[in-house]
Parts: structure tokens; C-alpha cells; sequence
């Protein structure tokens, strides 16, 4: 899940300076579970730019921001409907979508901040740097690139302390966590494997993949 | 070949003193600390920007050090440079005589005053020992080959004996063996019992292994270290003994806020820690429980001289 936070409101007013028309969306999926971007959200922002002299002349939540085919199906229901400007409550992804499929300037409302889990209702927690050479098999289902504060491959630096990360007295090392389990599932010898350092070149951006190339070049 | 590897390799205790850059383009004082140490210790150990915290760069000092006729140790971290940078950094370090290397993945940027810097990590500490010896076959992190002769290196690593679980920095330790490390340091230690497994480990693969020693000042900042600084742990008994030295050659009654007996007080404790620096080097040389020290004075590099004699040396 990407994980998102709401931009302080007076950058967003800010942001929507000049703007009269404005067109409001959301996103069903990410962006409702980060509670940045879903009907509530997107209602409370209708009213609350009305209360500041904009014109809102539309508010929809797609179902899923980032479909860029999704999206202008859905906005076919504006398609009469003049705006000068698309305030959109998702991620980046959602946001440049939104930008893919209309002829005005789009606004972001949020911050895309990580790509994360839901540990309850209120709580994210980063869990994927997506470094596009994942390594959990030997590192017993924990992160190193995203729950290591530095991202070593090769286990601890000599920073923590009580079991804590250097960077933050109340975050696990991610390196202890990893040997424990390991221990646990009786796999430390993956712990003694020296690893490769992790090449940039895989993830080099901007990426696309295309499956149909893939499978035609396989 | 380095006065260091000579040193250990030869079966001599060796000592090596670090030191700090100045946050400034000033070097003379640590020119003047390095004129003290000079024929006292094997070499002068440089830190890269220790505690994340900015000054002038290890290379640069080191570039120095060696210039005044006195052998550098050149700390090298990943938190700053790429592995092109940190390649680049080592070509520079061997064109002016430089062989002997730290490698260390570095504290992070948020433990220090630049906090905004972007922590790097392209390399941690076993990748930068790889890198090392990379430029010694030969070629670059690309596979390239360099013109003219390979540079040498010695190269070395740390480890935290204390530590939970202390199983895990040992694996670290082989593995920084594999890379190529053949001389390690430790973190602070102020104990021997926990250097006994990295000296089994370190006699086994034929590398050294020389204790890190931090004199303590004041009772204040050993409790402050053993409670907050990773991997330092000062035993009650030692905060003790500096708290009952703090009085020494005061008159009765003396008054606790006067400048001048805080003053007595500092240097009485001062002094106290370069008596128990000076009788755990003994301690740890006498038992055999490392190859050599590291004395790690954080600002008060004029005290290692003390520290030496009064340990025999
Ligand atoms: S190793 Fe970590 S960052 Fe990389 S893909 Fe796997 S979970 Fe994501
Ligand atoms: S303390 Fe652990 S999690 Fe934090 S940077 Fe070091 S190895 Fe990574």
C-alpha cells in the first residue's frame, strides 16, 4: 500500500492560487486507507475550498487513481462540465495519472511518503524501498534495505544499542530482528554468506515494464 | 609495507592513536598533536567526519600526517561517497603513500549536525574492504583495468565486543576477514572478558586485532558513554573509582562551586582515567587478549603519551 500524508491546507490553497473552477478527486484504494483521499476527505475538501471562494464544480473518488484508462472513463462524467483546475487527493502516481488525462493543471493535496504496511487501522509502516532485487529469502522475511536505517546487505553496523537502531532509540535494528528469526528457523548460515553490494543499475528511473516485450523477448 | 603491518606482523604490540580533523581549515593543532605522538605510536588514526559530524575530510589530514613523516591510518565510511568516490578517494590515498585503511560503514547522518545530509551506504564496511582490494588486482568497481601499477593496501575493519547478540558481530567480523580486512580495532572497551572470542576468531584467521581504549575523563562521562553510546559499556566499579578520586588534594570544606576546585576536580578525574587506561593496556597486553591498542583520547590526544609510559611502554 502506498502510504500518504495530507498537505498542510493553507499550501494547498496556496498551491490552487488563480484557480476559480476546481474538480476534486480521490482515490478508493491507498489513498482512503491512508485517510488522505477518500469520500471523507474528499467531501471535507469540497467544502472547505468552497469556504474559501473557490467554485467546486465536481468531486469523485476513482476507484483506482492510478489506472490511467480507469480514470478517463471515469471523468467522462465532467466531459461538459468546465474546470481550470483538478485538486487530487492520492498519491504522486494518482496525481500524474490525473495529469495523463486532462488538459489542466492538477494539484497535489498529499505527500506520497512510502510504500507500506497496515499494522492498524491508524498505524503505517514502511516495508519496501522497492529495490527491484528483493532479498527476504535470505533475510528471513525482514527488510534490510527498508527497515535498516543505513540499508546494509551484510549485516549489522555497530550501532545499536539494546537491541535498538542508532538512528532511533524506539525502532528495532532491523539486523537483530533478521538473526533472530533466522535463528529461530535454524538458517543462520544464510546470515554468513557474504552479499553481493547492491547495484543501482536495476533500478534505474524512470522505469517501465512492458510484458508483452518481455514475453516477445523471452 | 606500513609501520603498522610491520608492527603486528612482527609480534610487537602495537599502538595507533586516532584523531579528528578540525572543523576548519586550521590543521595546526592536530600537527601539534602529531608531533607528541611522533615515534610513540605506529600510526596516527584519522576519523571521516566521526559522529556524522562535519570537518575537514580524513584524506586531507592524512595527506598531512604523512607529508610531517608520521603514518596515517585513513578511516573511510560509506555514509558520505559513492563507490566511484570512495575508489577515487583510495587512488589518491596510495599516490601519496597511504596504505593503511579503515573501513567502516560510518554513523548515520542523523546523529550528527548536518542531519539533511543523504545518507549514501552504496558501500557498507564490507563492500568498502572489497573495493580496497578491487583497486589492488587492479581494476575498478566497474571491472575496468587502472593504468600503471595496482596500489597497496593493509586493511582493517572494527568490531563491538560488547554487544547483544555478540554472535552477530562475530559473523560480521569473518565476513570483513573475507573481504580482506587483516587488522581489526574494537569499540571502547573497558573490560577484558568481552575481547576473547574476537581474539579466538582473530588468531584462528591469522588477523590482529588491537583494542579500542577510551580514557575516561569524569564519572559523568563514563556513566554518559556506558548509558547512551552504542557498544560502550563502563563497569559501576570504574565510574566509582573516578568519583572517589575527584576529591584528591582538596582542603576539608572546600566550597563545591568554587571555578577553581571544579577545575581540580576535572583534572583529578582526568588524571585517574590515564592511570586506568594506562593499567588496562597492561592488562589486556599481559593477557594476551590483543595484538595492539587503539587509544581513542577524543580531544585530549597530548594525554596518549602519558598513557603509554605510565603503562610500560
Ligand atoms: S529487499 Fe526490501 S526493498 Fe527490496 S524488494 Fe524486497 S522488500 Fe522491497
Ligand atoms: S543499528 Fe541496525 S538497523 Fe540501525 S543502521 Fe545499524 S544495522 Fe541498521
Amino acid at each position: 500500500m502506498i502510504i500518504t500524508k495530507s498537505k498542510k491546507l493553507e499550501d494547498v490553497l496556496d498551491s490552487l492560487k488563480g484557480a476559480k473552477k476546481v474538480l476534486i478527486t480521490g482515490c478508493a484504494e491507498c489513498s482512503t486507507v491512508s485517510r488522505t483521499g477518500g469520500e471523507n476527505e474528499v467531501k471535507a475538501m469540497a467544502d472547505t475550498l468552497t469556504a474559501n471562494g473557490f467554485e467546486v464544480v465536481g468531486t469523485m473518488v476513482c476507484e483506482i487513481g492510478c489506472n490511467k484508462n480507469n480514470v478517463k472513463k471515469e471523468l467522462k462524467q465532467f466531459k461538459d462540465t468546465p474546470y481550470d483546475a483538478v485538486l487530487v487527493m492520492s498519491c504522486g502516481d494518482g496525481v500524474q495519472t490525473m495529469a495523463g488525462n486532462v488538459d489542466v493543471p492538477v494539484y497535489p493535496a498529499s505527500d506520497t511518503m512510502f510504500l507500506g504496511e497496515v499494522e492498524r487501522v491508524t498505524l503505517f509502516s514502511q516495508a519496501c524501498k522497492m529495490c527491484g532485487d528483493c532479498v527476504l529469502g535470505r533475510t528471513a522475511g525482514v527488510c534490510p534495505i527498508t527497515k535498516c536505517a543505513k540499508s546494509l546487505v551484510n549485516g549489522p553496523c555497530g550501532g545499536a544499542k539494546n537491541g535498538k537502531c542508532e538512528t532511533n532509540p524506539d525502532v528495532d535494528c532491523a539486523w537483530i530482528l533478521i538473526y533472530n528469526r533466522l535463528k529461530k528457523f535454524g538458517q543462520l548460515d544464510k546470515l554468513e554468506v557474504s552479499n553481493d553490494d547492491k547495484g543501482h543499475k536495476i533500478n534505474l528511473y524512470p522505469a517501465t515494464i512492458n510484458l508483452k516485450e518481455e514475453k516477445a523477448n523471452e | 609495507m606500513s609501520n603498522l603491518q610491520k608492527a603486528l606482523e612482527s609480534g610487537k604490540f602495537a599502538i595507533t592513536a586516532e584523531m579528528a580533523p578540525p572543523k576548519g581549515v586550521d590543521f595546526s593543532h592536530q600537527m601539534s598533536v602529531v608531533e607528541q605522538l611522533r615515534g610513540k605510536v605506529e600510526a596516527c588514526n584519522v576519523t571521516d567526519y566521526q559522529s556524522s559530524s562535519l570537518k575537514a575530510s580524513s584524506l586531507g589530514l592524512c595527506i598531512m600526517i604523512k607529508q610531517a613523516g608520521m603514518e596515517p591510518v585513513l578511516q573511510m565510511t560509506g555514509r558520505d561517497r559513492s563507490r566511484m568516490a570512495i575508489q577515487g578517494d583510495f587512488m589518491d590515498a596510495a599516490a601519496f603513500g597511504i596504505e593503511n585503511i579503515l573501513a567502516l560503514t560510518g554513523d548515520h547522518p542523523t546523529v550528527g549536525d548536518c542531519p539533511e545530509s543523504k545518507p549514501v551506504y552504496d558501500l557498507d564496511s564490507v563492500g568498502i574492504l572489497r573495493a580496497a582490494v578491487q583497486l589492488m588486482e587492479g581494476h575498478d568497481c566497474g571491472g575496468n583495468e587502472l593504468v600503471g601499477n595496482p596500489p597497496y593496501y593493509y586493511l582493517g575493519a572494527s568490531v563491538t565486543p560488547v554487544y547483544e547478540p555478540v554472535e552477530l558481530q562475530l559473523i560480521k567480523m569473518k565476513k570483513k576477514i573475507d573481504a580482506g580486512a587483516k587488522f581489526f580495532q574494537t569499540q571502547g572497551v573497558y573490560e577484558a572478558e568481552p575481547m576473547k572470542p574476537f581474539m579466538e576468531l582473530a588468531e584462528k584467521y591469522g588477523v590482529y586485532l588491537m583494542a579500542g581504549i577510551i580514557p575516561l575523563k569524569t564519572a559523568a562521562m563514563a556513566k554518559y558513554m556506558s548509558n547512551n553510546v552504542p557498544g560502550i559499556r563502563v563497569p559501576q566499579d570504574q565510574i566509582d573509582r573516578l568519583n572517589a578520586a575527584k576529591n584528591n588534594g582538596l582542603p576539608e570544606g572546600f566550597d563545591p562551586k568554587d571555578k577553581d576546585v571544579k577545575k581540580k576536580q576535572s583534572k583529578n578525574q582526568e588524571e585517574e582515567g590515564i592511570v586506568m587506561a594506562a593499567e588496562f593496556l597492561a592488562e589486556i597486553k599481559e593477557k594476551g587478549l590483543a595484538h595492539g591498542a587503539h587509544i581513542m583520547a577524543i580531544g585530549a590526544e597530548e594525554n596518549v603519551p602519558k598513557i603509554l609510559e605510565k603503562a610500560g611502554f
